[in-house]
C-alpha cells in the first residue's frame, strides 16, 4: 500500500497546490513541500528494511487487477534500485520546489501541479512493473513536462518544448509497438495474455525477434537518457526550462532512460543485450566525447551544462552494457550522482540568470570578488562534476570504468579518454564566470535558501563520495541478480 | 600512539573545513594558527607515530589501520585505509614536516593578501590529499590522493585569479597532469581486470606471483604506471606544466611543486616498483626519461630570466635524477634524493619568495643584482641551497647525488654520464643565477623585513639542507636493496668534479668581466639555441599545434552540433511537404472528385497487376 500511497500523496497533492494557487501565491509552495515531505516520510523508514533483506530482491509489491481482459495489472513493486531512485526523485523535488521559490511568479498554483504531476509519473516508472502501466506512467510524466518548459520557459521556449515533446513521443512509440509484439509473442508461446514483467521475463523469444524487440525499448531510452545520436532535444529543453524544470529533467527524467535499460532491456532480452554490449558501449564512449566537446564550445552557461549531462549518461550507457556487478553499481552510482551534480549545476545556472538575465557567460567574469560563496560552490560542483575522488560522480565513473574494461577494454578505453576532456569544460567555466577581473559593480551573493538548498546537494555528494558503500548496498541484490542475467538464460 | 595515525591526515582536513565554513570571517590573527597550527600538530603526531613506528621490533614492519569502508562492488573492496611502512613514513614526515615550515613562513609572506584564509584552506587540503596519497593502502585511494593534489594544485596556481594568465596556468597543470593520470586509471582498471585486486600490497603480491618478469601485461601496466607518474612529476614528454605553474605564490612552488606533489610520481614508482621489476623495459625508460629530462631541462634553465622559473625548471632537472636512480634499481636512492631535494628546493624557494617580497614582487634575476649585502638572510640561506643543489661536498645533496650516479654507473656508464653532465649543467646555472642575482651592481633598491616566522623556516631549512644527508632512513623492508660496487678511483673523481667544474664555468662565464655568454648569445647560432632553450625545447609550441588547437578548432566549428542538423532537415522536409500539399485543398469540389477518380483508379490497377 505504501507505494500506492506515494503515488496518490503525489497526485492529490498536486491537485492542491492547483487549488490553492487561486488563494495565495505561497500556498502551492507550502503545498508542494508537504506533498514531498510526506512521500518521503513514507519512503525513508524503507532503508532499514533492506538491511534485513536477505535473497529476494522486491521489498515492496502491490499487485492490483486492472484491465483484467488484456492482462493488464496494477502492479507497482520497489527494490534496491528503484528505491535509491525514487529516494532521489524526491529529494531533487523538493529542491526543485525551493529553487522556483523567488523564480517562478506567474501561476505558482499551476506549475507546481504540473511539478508535482511530472513527480508522480517519474515514480510510477521507477515503480511499475506491468509494461502498459509503465508505459502510462511513462507519458505521464511526458505531458506536465512539456508545460512546465512551455508555459515558465525562456526565450525559446515553445520550440524548446515541442522538440522534447516530439522526441520523447516518437521513441514512446517504438518502445509502445515493442512492448506489445512481446506480449504478442509471448501470448503465442505460452497462451497467456499478460503485461506483468515477472510472466514476461520467461518470455520464450526466439534471437532474432529479441533484437528487435530491444532496439524498439533502447530507442526509447536512448532517447530520454539521451545518448548520441539522439540527443538534440536536450540542450534546448534544459536550456529553455525554468531551473526547477530543468533541475528535473536532468536530475530525474534522464534517469527514467537509464533506469529503463536496467530494468527492461537487460532482463528482458539478456542474449541479445549481450551482442548489442559493442554498440551500446560504442555510443556510451560516442556521448562521452561528443557531450564533452560540445560542452566546451558552448558560451551559454546552461546550455554548456546540458551538454555535460550527455556526457556524463555517457558513463550510464557503458556501465549498463558492461553487464558485471562493478559496471553495473557504477551506473547505479552515477545515476545518484549526476542528479546531484547536474541539478546543482542548474540551480546555479538558474541563479545567475535571475540575477543578471543572461546565460551568456561572455558577460560574465570576476564573480569570486563579488559573491565569494556563489564561487565557491559552483567550483565544488564543477569539481565534482570533472569526477574528483571523493565526491559522488567519481565513484560511479571509476566504477563502469573498472568493471567495463573487465569485458571491454577497448571501448572502455575511449570512454576513459571522458576523464581528460572533462576539466576542460569544467574549468572552463569556473575561468569565464567567476576568474579574472570582476566584469561588473556588484552581484548579490547566494542568500539562506540558496544556500540551504546547496549545501543539502553538497552533502549528498561528499556522502556518495566517502561513502558510497551505503547506496551501493542496497542496489547490490538488484545488481548481482542483473549480472548473472546473461549467464542463466541464452536469450 | 600508532592507532593516531589517521589524525595526521585529519587534522589538516579540519583546518580546511574550519577555513572554509568560516568564509574568510575569521579575524586575520586566528588563520594562521588554524591553517599552520593544524600541519604543526599534524606534524607532531607524525613524528610520535613514526617513533612508535620505528621502535617496533618484528619483520615486516607495517601497519594498517581501516578507517571505513569506501567503495565494495562486485569483486572491487576499496577502504578507507591507510598504509604505513618506512617509504610511506618517509614520505609522511617530509609533508608534515616541510609542510608545516612552509606554512609557518606563508603565514609571513602572504600576511598582505586578501585571499589569506583562502591561500590556508587550500593549502591545507593540499597535506590532506598529500598525506593520503603517501599512506594509502589501495590503489582507489592512493588516486583519490593523486587527483586530489591536483586539484589544490590548480586552485593555488590560479590563486591570484583576477590575471587570466595566471587561470590559464593553473588549468593547463590540471590537463596536463590529468592526461597522465588518465593513463593511471588505465593501468588500475588493466591491474585490476588481470589480478581482481586494487589493494596495494596484494597486487604486488599477485603480480609476482602470476606475472612472469618481462611478460606483455607487466610491460603495458608499468608503462600506464609510468604515465602517470611523469604527469605529476613534471618528466618528459609531460614536463610542459611545471614551469608555468610558478604563476603561484611563492610558497605554493616550494610546497606544492618542489617539495612534495611532484615527487608523487617517484613515489608511486618506487611503491609499485615491483610492478616495475617484472618489466625491465619499462624500467629502464623510466632512467632514460630521467636522463633526457635532466639534461633538457638543465639546459633550459640556463636560459631562463625568470628566478621562480629557473629553479623550476632545476626542479625539473632534480627529479630526471630521481627517476634516473628507480631506472637504475636504485629505489632508496631515489627517496633519499627526494627527501633531500624537498629541504633544498624548498629553501631555495622560499628564499627566492624573501629576494621577490624585499623587491616588491620583481622576479627578474637581470634586475637584481648586488642582493648579497642588502639581504643578508636571503642571501645565505639562499647560498646554503644552492650549494646543497649543487651537491658539494658535505651537503645534503652531495650524499644523495652520488649514491644515484653510482648506481647509474653500474646501470649503464651511459646514464652515468648524462647524470655527471646534468651536475656540471646544475654547477653552471646554480652560479648564474647567484651572480647574476646577488653579486654585481645592484639594480633595484631592497630592503629586508622579515618576520620571524619567515626567518625561522628559512634557518630550520637551512640546517637541513646542510646536514639532512645524515637523516637516511632505512628502507629494506620494502625496497629491494641495490648492490652498487664503489665506483673506481677515475669515474668517481669526475663525478665528485663535475659540480666544481660547473660552478667554475659558471664563475668563468658570468663572475668575471669577460662577456663570453653575450658573444655567444649574438652568434646566430647560439641565439637560436638559446631561443630554442628558452622555449623549453619548443614543446609547448608543439602541443599547441598538435593538441590545443585542433581541439578548439573542432570545437568552435560543430558549436551548433552537426547532428541536430539532421533533425533540423526532417523539419524543413515536413515544412516542404506541407507547402506541396497545401495547394491540393482548392476547395473545388471538381478537383477533389477528379483526385478520387484517379486514385481509386490507381488502387484497382495496383490489385489488378498484383
Amino acid at each position: 500500500m505504501t507505494l500506492f500511497w506515494l503515488l496518490l500523496i503525489t497526485l492529490v497533492g498536486g491537485i492542491c497546490a492547483a487549488l490553492t494557487g487561486l488563494w495565495r501565491a505561497e500556498a502551492p509552495r507550502i503545498a508542494a513541500l508537504i506533498t514531498l515531505g510526506l512521500d518521503l516520510l513514507l519512503v525513508l523508514p524503507l532503508f532499514a528494511g533492506m538491511d534485513s533483506m536477505t535473497n529476494q530482491i522486491w521489498l515492496l509489491q502491490l499487485d492490483w487487477a486492472w484491465i483484467p481482459r488484456f492482462g493488464i495489472r496494477f502492479h507497482l513493486a520497489l527494490d534496491g534500485l528503484s528505491l535509491l531512485l525514487v529516494a532521489l526523485t524526491l529529494f531533487l523535488g523538493l529542491l526543485a520546489v525551493g529553487c522556483s521559490w523567488t523564480e517562478i511568479r506567474e501561476r505558482p498554483g499551476l506549475f507546481h501541479f504540473n511539478l508535482l504531476w511530472t513527480l508522480a509519473g517519474v515514480l510510477g516508472v521507477f515503480l511499475a512493473l506491468d509494461l502498459f502501466l509503465f508505459f502510462f506512467f511513462w507519458e505521464v510524466m511526458l505531458v506536465p513536462m512539456y508545460f512546465l518548459i512551455s508555459l515558465w520557459g525562456h526565450e525559446n521556449r515553445a520550440y524548446a518544448a515541442m522538440k522534447f515533446f516530439l522526441f520523447t513521443q516518437i521513441s514512446g512509440l517504438f518502445m509502445l509497438f515493442a512492448i506489445l509484439a512481446l506480449v504478442f509473442l509471448h501470448y503465442q508461446s505460452s497462451r497467456s495474455l499478460t503485461f506483468d514483467y515477472s510472466q514476461l521475463l520467461h518470455a520464450d523469444l526466439d534471437p532474432g525477434a529479441a533484437r528487435w524487440l530491444l532496439l524498439g525499448f533502447f530507442l526509447a531510452f536512448a532517447v530520454k537518457l539521451p545518448a548520441v545520436p539522439f540527443h538534440t532535444w536536450l540542450p534546448d529543453a534544459h536550456t529553455q526550462a525554468p531551473t526547477g524544470g530543468s533541475v528535473l529533467l536532468a536530475g530525474i527524467l534522464l534517469k527514467t532512460g537509464a533506469y529503463g535499460l536496467l530494468r527492461f532491456v537487460l532482463p528482458l532480452f539478456p542474449g541479445a543485450a549481450l551482442d548489442f554490449a559493442p554498440i551500446g558501449l560504442g555510443l556510451g564512449g560516442l556521448s562521452i566525447l561528443y557531450g564533452a566537446k560540445l560542452a566546451f564550445a558552448q558560451s551559454d552557461f546552461k546550455r554548456l551544462i546540458a551538454y555535460t549531462s550527455v556526457s556524463h549518461m555517457g558513463f550510464v550507457l557503458v556501465g549498463a552494457f558492461a553487464g558485471n556487478r562493478e559496471a553495473l553499481q557504477g551506473a547505479v552510482m552515477t545515476m545518484l550522482a549526476h542528479g546531484v551534480s547536474a541539478a546543482a549545476l542548474f540551480m546555479i545556472a538558474g541563479a545567475l540568470q535571475e540575477r543578471l538575465h543572461t546565460r551568456e557567460m561572455g558577460n560574465m567574469g570576476g564573480f569570486w570578488t563579488l559573491a565569494p560563496r556563489l564561487g565557491a560552490i559552483t567550483l565544488f560542483f564543477a569539481v565534482a562534476s570533472l569526477g574528483m575522488p571523493g565526491l559522488g560522480n567519481f565513484v560511479g565513473e571509476f566504477l563502469v570504468l573498472l568493471g567495463g574494461f573487465r569485458v571491454h577494454p577497448g571501448w572502455t578505453t575511449v570512454a576513459t579518454l571522458g576523464l581528460i576532456v572533462a576539466p576542460v569544460y569544467a574549468l572552463v567555466v569556473i575561468q569565464k564566470v567567476f576568474h579574472g577581473p570582476p566584469r561588473l559593480a556588484s552581484l548579490s551573493d547566494f542568500g539562506m535558501r540558496e544556500t540551504g538548498l546547496m549545501l543539502a546537494l553538497i552533502a549528498a555528494s561528499v556522502w556518495m563520495g566517502l561513502y558510497p558503500r551505503s547506496m551501493l548496498a542496497v542496489s547490490e541484490a538488484t545488481v548481482s541478480a542483473l549480472a548473472r542475467l546473461p549467464a542463466q538464460r541464452g536469450t | 600512539m600508532l592507532n593516531l595515525l589517521w589524525l595526521v591526515p585529519f587534522l589538516p582536513l579540519t583546518g580546511f573545513l574550519v577555513l572554509v565554513a568560516t568564509e574568510g570571517k575569521l579575524p586575520k590573527a586566528y588563520v594562521p594558527w588554524v591553517g599552520a597550527g593544524s600541519v604543526g600538530l599534524s606534524a607532531l603526531l607524525a613524528a610520535g607515530v613514526g617513533v612508535n613506528f620505528l621502535g617496533q621490533t618484528g619483520s615486516p614492519m607495517e601497519f594498517r589501520q581501516v578507517l571505513w569502508q569506501w567503495m565494495a562492488a562486485g569483486d572491487l573492496t576499496a577502504d578507507f585505509a591507510l598504509f604505513l611502512d618506512t617509504l610511506s613514513l618517509n614520505m609522511m614526515f617530509v609533508v608534515t614536516g616541510v609542510g608545516f615550515l612552509i606554512h609557518v613562513y606563508s603565514a609571513g609572506y602572504m600576511a598582505e593578501d586578501p585571499g589569506y584564509a583562502r591561500f590556508f584552506a587550500y593549502m591545507n587540503l593540499f597535506v590532506f590529499a598529500m598525506l593520503v596519497l603517501v599512506l594509502a593502502d589501495n590503489l582507489p585511494l592512493l588516486y583519490l590522493g593523486w587527483e586530489g593534489v591536483g586539484l589544490c594544485s590548480y586552485l593555488l596556481i590560479g590563486f591570484w585569479y583576477e590575471k587570466p594568465e595566471n587561470g590559464y596556468a593553473a588549468r593547463k597543470a590540471f590537463l596536463v597532469t590529468r592526461v597522465g593520470d588518465t593513463a593511471m586509471a588505465l593501468g588500475l582498471f588493466l591491474l585490476f581486470a588481470q589480478l581482481g585486486t586494487l589493494d596495494i600490497q596484494e597486487t604486488l603480491a599477485k603480480a609476482r606471483a602470476e606475472w612472469p618478469v618481462g611478460s606483455e601485461l607487466a610491460v603495458i601496466t608499468a608503462l600506464l604506471l609510468l604515465g602517470g607518474a611523469v604527469g605529476k612529476s613534471a618528466q618528459l614528454p609531460l614536463q610542459v606544466w611545471l614551469p608555468d605553474a610558478m604563476a603561484g605564490p611563492t610558497p605554493i612552488s616550494a610546497l606544492i611543486h618542489a617539495a612534495t606533489m611532484v615527487t608523487a610520481g617517484v613515489y608511486l614508482i618506487a611503491r609499485t616498483h615491483a610492478l616495475f621489476l617484472l618489466a625491465p623495459p619499462v624500467q629502464i625508460l623510466v632512467a632514460i626519461l630521467g636522463a633526457v629530462t635532466l639534461l633538457m631541462s638543465g639546459c633550459t634553465a640556463l636560459t631562463q630570466t625568470d628566478i621562480k622559473r629557473v629553479l623550476a625548471y632545476s626542479t625539473i632537472s632534480q627529479i630526471g635524477y630521481m627517476f634516473l636512480a628507480l631506472g637504475s634499481g636504485a629505489w632508496a636512492a631515489a627517496i633519499f634524493h627526494l627527501t633531500t631535494h624537498a629541504f633544498f628546493k624548498a629553501l631555495l624557494f622560499l628564499a627566492a619568495g624573501a629576494v621577490i617580497l624585499s623587491l616588491h614582487h620583481e622576479q627578474d634575476i637581470f634586475k637584481m643584482g648586488g642582493l648579497w649585502r642588502s639581504l643578508p638572510v636571503s642571501f645565505w640561506t639562499f647560498l646554503i641551497g644552492a650549494a646543497a643543489l649543487v651537491a658539494l661536498p658535505f651537503t645534503s645533496g652531495a650524499a644523495s647525488k652520488h649514491d644515484i650516479l653510482s648506481a647509474a654507473y653500474t646501470a649503464d656508464p651511459w646514464l652515468w654520464a648524462a647524470g655527471t653532465l646534468g651536475a656540471l649543467l646544475t654547477g653552471l646555472y646554480t652560479s648564474r643565477l647567484l651572480l647574476i642575482a646577488f653579486f654585481g651592481p645592484k639594480r633595484t633598491p631592497a630592503h629586508e623585513h622579515l618576520g620571524w616566522n619567515m626567518i625561522l623556516p628559512l634557518l630550520i631549512l637551512a640546517a637541513l639542507s646542510l646536514f639532512g644527508g645524515h637523516l637516511e632512513m632505512s628502507h629494506d623492508e620494502v625496497l629491494p636493496r641495490a648492490e652498487v660496487p664503489a665506483l673506481d678511483s677515475f669515474t668517481s673523481a669526475i663525478t665528485a668534479a663535475a659540480p666544481f667544474a660547473g660552478v667554475l664555468l659558471g664563475y668563468f662565464f658570468y663572475g668575471t668581466e669577460h662577456r663570453y655568454v653575450e658573444a655567444l648569445v649574438r652568434h646566430p647560432l647560439g641565439a637560436s639555441l638559446y631561443r630554442f632553450w628558452f622555449s623549453g625545447w619548443g614543446m609547448d609550441w608543439l602541443y599547441n599545434r598538435l593538441f590545443v588547437r585542433p581541439f578548439v578548432f573542432l570545437a568552435a566549428l560543430n558549436r551548433g552540433d552537426v547532428v541536430d542538423r539532421i533533425y533540423q532537415t526532417v523539419i524543413v522536409l515536413a515544412r516542404h511537404g506541407h507547402a506541396l500539399l497545401v495547394p491540393t485543398q482548392s476547395g473545388q469540389l471538381r478537383r477533389y472528385a477528379a483526385g478520387m477518380l484517379f486514385g481509386a483508379a490507381l488502387i484497382i490497377a495496383a490489385g489488378v497487376w498484383a
